[in-house]
């Protein structure tokens, strides 16, 4: 059973009582919410998702609550919580929905060492991924949202988890966090997709959240080799520009993108070079959006016709 | 009985256990700090086949946390005794720093946020310059916290490294001068050993490792640490048991250095909480007075993993007697009452907890929730 299968009436009950318990990639996670207007898109940014068993194993839980007492009133306050702990001072009322996903980035990041954890975002065309660490403002979420608009399937927007074991990208399919101008021109380059309404006055200005399509949802569990990895730049006017990386530059990047690479040691050292390994790495510079996925799609057609 | 501390005496328990159980005991575990060690504790008996990959992913995340800070703790001690070597200044490590050094059982999967060290009084002022001559700053504290430390208490303002962000505690003794109880420092400086492999390291000698555990535990232990650290004295006192003799050995120092009491608490509450073996010779388990049954009421509550599922209508109430009784043991009435009012009209800034019934105040660590 998934999300899209609840009534939003249903939805709105369990995320207010025992929470919506769902699985994103290798996580299971509670989510509980007293603040109600969350509700309807929540629903709608988690609706391919599928529902897990109130016996199964947690790994996350999730509450949103409003703040207490006269808080309530007085400038209302969204408070995040992980198993009652919180781990960030409350944000506006007005920020839970973004709070909830950065809150579980950061579950995600400081429960999990058993996985090399990279801030990057990963699309997969087949069992092919691209992965595209980057720095705020590269342009690396717009990018990551009008190719999952466009036949790639979404892996992870904010955080890219590679199985120690295996070296493959394990997919999270969860929204996708546009900011400011982002946000319109996904709106005008995908006018199918569900964003959430903007929210205004974030510390990452303002933010909306985009559905990741049913096809990505439906297929998160399929992991994907890692194959491309490429740090994109936005250039106003430039034309899309693949610039082939050497291999101690990429290695930096990735090192430099992963959250836990000084944790594991050794182990992340393994993880950063087989990953290495096993990319192409390229610099792009890119303003079109088709540009840049007509330049995607060639990389992709080409490592098909290799196989062959 | 939490069901952490069900599986920490009896690690078969797990074959047990439903998808749901596992959900709590890591919950718990992640409450007490005890993930890595329970790792490790499930490893060493023989059961890594037994647990579903999704608890032992969050176990195995616990353990990799540990490894990573006991590397990074080793490093520590080598800067350490390059800085106070040259100043014959000796190293000598205390809690879980000497448990990593000198590889103890005890070392096993525990985090921790900070190296201690004692360092002989009269080598204190020396050995505060050489360290902030290495980049060891005082942490920011207000004038009464910088007063307090320097004239109540056992040991300087925490100190942290400035390009590191390493923490480090210097002690010139184990207990706040002002305290009822008054083990010598030099005592514990003679009996310290060093560690084989490690020229110029040097931990306190076992028995006094184990009186230094069960002071700190009794004394001023945090409610969030206190199992972990029962867990300590737990592995501390299996070690000690493998050698024989050594249980009279401990007795004996324990008188010598007036530790009778934090000892006979320590093997009171390791035995019945954790199971540990101690001998029948030594009685620790009697009933004890009013005295006692009212310890039992606070410890048998704040010794649970601090987690909503294990508390009840009394855990707050023993969390504040501990607060309260912690201040009770280390300081005259007069001076407790003076620092409990500076406290209550100038609140440090505190970490929220689940089961504290403070409101939360701004958390110093809070990361930026984006």
């Amino acid at each position: 059973m998934r999300i899209r299968d609840l009534s939003p009436s249903d939805f709105r009950t369990r995320l207010g009582g025992d929470g919506i318990r769902l699985a994103t990639g290798p996580f299971n996670c509670r989510l509980q919410s007293g603040i109600g207007e969350i509700a309807d898109e929540l629903a709608r940014l988690y609706a391919h998702h599928t529902l897990v068993d109130s016996s199964a194993f947690t790994d996350f839980h999730i509450a949103v609550q409003p703040g207490h007492g006269l808080r309530r009133w007085l400038r209302p306050q969204a408070l995040f919580s992980v198993d009652s702990v919180e781990p960030f001072t409350p944000l506006p009322r007005a920020q839970a929905l973004p709070m909830l996903e950065w809150g579980l980035n950061w579950c995600v990041t400081a429960y999990s060492q058993h996985i090399l954890v990279l801030h990057a975002a990963a699309v997969a065309r087949g069992n092919r991924a691209a992965i595209l660490p980057a720095p705020p403002g590269s342009g690396k979420s717009t990018l990551c949202a009008a190719l999952v608009n466009r036949g790639w399937r979404l892996l992870s927007d904010e955080l890219t988890l590679i199985s120690l074991e295996t070296g493959q990208v394990m997919g999270l399919a969860r929204p996708v966090n546009l900011k400011n101008a982002s946000i319109d021109i996904i709106r005008a380059y995908a006018p199918d997709a569900f964003l959430t309404r903007p929210v205004r006055d974030t510390t990452k200005g303002t933010v909306a959240l985009m559905a990741p399509t049913a096809a990505s949802v439906e297929a998160v569990a399929t992991p994907a080799t890692p194959t491309w990895m490429i740090l994109p730049r936005y250039r106003a006017g430039t034309d899309a520009i693949l610039s082939p990386m050497g291999s101690g530059n990429a290695f930096l990047q990735i090192a430099d993108n992963a959250m836990n690479y000084h944790i594991l040691g050794e182990q992340g050292f393994e993880a950063v070079g087989r990953m290495v390994d096993s990319c192409q790495s390229f610099g792009f510079e890119y303003s079109r959006l088709d540009d840049a996925i007509a330049v995607f799609d060639r990389l992709a057609a080409e490592a098909e016709s290799e196989a062959r | 009985m939490s069901l952490l501390v069900k599986v920490f005496r009896q690690p078969d328990e797990i074959r047990r256990l439903q998808a749901h159980e596992w959900d709590l005991l890591v919950r718990q575990a992640r409450h007490a700090n005890l993930l890595g060690r329970l790792h490790h504790r499930l490893l060493a008996a023989g059961l890594a086949t037994e647990i579903p990959r999704r608890p032992a992913n969050h176990l195995l995340s616990g353990a990799i946390m540990a490894g990573q800070q006991h590397h990074s703790i080793r490093r520590e001690v080598r800067f350490l005794r390059e800085t106070l070597a040259p100043a014959g200044i000796p190293l000598i490590l205390l809690k879980g720093a000497a448990y990593v050094a000198a590889g103890l059982p005890a070392a096993e999967g525990r985090l921790f946020a900070d190296v201690d060290i004692l360092v002989p009084r009269e080598q204190l002022g020396e050995a505060e310059s050489a360290l902030m001559m290495s980049g060891w700053q005082s942490t920011a504290l207000d004038a009464y916290d910088q007063r307090y430390y320097r004239r109540w208490m056992h040991e300087l303002p925490a100190m942290q490294h400035i390009f590191r962000g390493t923490a480090l505690d210097v002690h010139h003794t184990i207990l706040p001068p002002t305290a009822r109880l008054k083990p010598d420092p030099r005592l514990l400086v003679e009996a310290s050993v060093e560690i084989p492999g490690l020229p110029g390291v040097r931990t306190l000698a076992l028995p006094d490792l184990i009186l230094h555990s069960a002071t700190h535990l009794f004394h001023e232990g945090e409610p969030d640490n206190l199992l972990r650290d029962l867990t300590d004295l737990d592995a501390l006192l299996r070690h000690l048991g493998t050698t024989p003799g050594n249980w009279d050995a401990l007795v004996a120092r324990a008188q010598r250095l007036g530790l009778e009491g934090p000892l006979r608490l320590a093997l009171r509450y390791t035995c019945r909480v954790l199971g540990t073996p101690i001998p029948v010779s030594i009685d620790c388990l009697g009933a004890g007075g009013p005295g006692q049954r009212m310890l039992d009421a606070i410890y048998y509550r704040v010794l649970r993993p601090q987690h909503p599922s294990t508390a009840d209508a009394f855990t707050p109430l023993a969390r504040k007697s501990l607060y309260i009784r912690a201040h009770w043991l280390r300081m005259p009435p007069h001076l407790l009452a003076y620092h409990l009012a500076h406290k209550a009209l100038f609140p440090p800034k505190a970490l929220t907890n689940p089961l504290s019934d403070d409101k939360p105040h701004e958390n110093p660590d809070a990361k930026k929730a984006a």
